[in-house]
Order: C-alpha cells, then structure tokens, then sequence
C-alpha cells in the first residue's frame, strides 16, 4: 500500500514559541493521518529538545555557556512578535488551554505517542557546545544535512 | 468488542492523533465508534481510517453537527 510511505520531513530551524507550535501540530498530523514523520532540529530549534526546560549553564566554554543560559530551553521559548519578555509565551498557553486547543507540552507529548522521529542538528550542537547528554532521551539521532537529505528523498520538506 | 471515544470538544490535530491512539490500542477485529463534530474531523477522520487499512463501517447521524463513526481494526 504506497499510502503506508507517505513522508513528511520538518527542519525546526526556529526556536520561537509560536513556530514551534506550529511544526508540532504539523508533525502530529501527520503522524496521526499515516506519514512518516521526521523533525529536524538546528540552531534555535535545539532549545526545544534540551533537558533543562529552564535556563541553564549549557556549554563547552564561556561563551557558549552564556549563550545557552540566555536561551534557555522549552520554558523560555519566546513568541515571535508581542513576545513581551516572555510574559506572552504563557499568556498564549492559558488562552489554548481555554480554547481546548492542545499545548506544546502535550503536542511534544503526543508526537512522541505517535512516533514522530527528533533528529539534532549534530553541526549546531558543535557549535553551541550542546552535547547528546543535553538533549532529551528521545532524540533518537545527531545527525547532519547529508543523512537528512538521504532520509527526506521522497518526503514532503517543511522549513519552520 | 467495541470501544468509543468522544473528540467533539478536541481540535486540529488532537482530532487525529486520539483517533490514531485509541485505535492503536485495540485488537484486530474490535470496533471503535468515535463521536466527532462535522467539518474537519467528519471528512478526515474516516479518510485517514481508510488509509491506514481499517474499515469504516457507519456513520450515524446524532445531531447538533455530531457524528458517530464506526471503525473496525
């Protein structure tokens, strides 16, 4: 049955509250409809996938120290307009809540139930000094642009 | 054995993702009536069933926009 290969590839490049939303919804979707289903993520997509959801001294050296504290990680996702430091975020949050829409939390949540596949930009990581042991179980591999490519051949290609 | 869940108050895409759960849960041959709103969920729920190699065996009418699909493993 060729509807069984039906493939859907998402690089989550952004690390805003709001596109993060937006490539979760996607992946569950279309997880939930039959596609295989993979996420990328590089540069600020990583914040989603660190273990410390907080802000945290993440880093190889100084500076990647402070970079990766400033970040921050899943809480600290900013919205990408209004942000309002980082008072938004959690007022959209309750205004989904109120809408019974689901959550990043529980999109993350449901993608894992689903299956959907976390790849780390192995590239980024080196660069912002994030090591596998940063990053939450459930990425299954660091990997780079070639093993992407070589896995989205015949998949639908998302950039968020 | 049948077995039902309620999605009219979920949305895009906690929809599909219930529906593809409570049917990963349930064995081969059992029956999953989903109650669903129209619109979306009506005209995909049932698609993606079909797609994934289950049967869709009724859709009752129950009201106020309301469905109930039947969806046998």
């Amino acid at each position: 049955m060729s509807e069984e290969h039906k493939k859907v590839s998402i690089v989550c490049f952004s690390g805003d509250f709001d596109k993060v939303v937006a490539a979760f919804t996607i992946a569950t979707g279309a997880a939930a409809t039959n596609r295989e289903v993979t996420i990328f993520f590089t540069f600020w997509g990583l914040n989603v996938l660190k273990k410390k959801q907080g802000r945290a001294w993440i880093g190889k050296n100084l500076l990647s120290r402070i970079f990766n504290f400033l970040m921050g990680g899943r809480n600290n996702l900013p919205l990408s307009r209004l942000n309002f430091m980082g008072a938004s975020p959690k007022l959209m949050t309750g205004m989904m809540k109120g809408c019974n829409v689901a959550t990043l939390p529980e999109l993350i949540e449901a993608a894992s139930a689903l299956g959907v596949r976390l790849v780390a930009c192995e590239m980024a990581m080196h660069v912002l000094g994030i090591d596998r042991d940063d990053l939450v179980d459930e990425v299954e591999d660091v990997a780079g642009v070639a093993t992407f490519l070589n896995e989205s051949e015949d998949a639908h290609i998302i950039f968020i | 054995m049948s077995h039902f869940i309620d999605i009219t108050g979920e949305h895009c895409p906690m929809t599909f993702v219930k529906v593809k759960l409570a049917l990963a849960k349930i064995g081969g041959g059992e029956e999953l009536d989903v109650l669903l709103k129209e619109g979306e969920p009506l005209q995909n729920v049932p698609r993606s069933a079909e797609e994934q190699g289950f049967t869709v065996s009724g859709i009752e009418e129950k009201g106020n926009g309301n469905y109930l699909v039947r969806i046998r493993k």
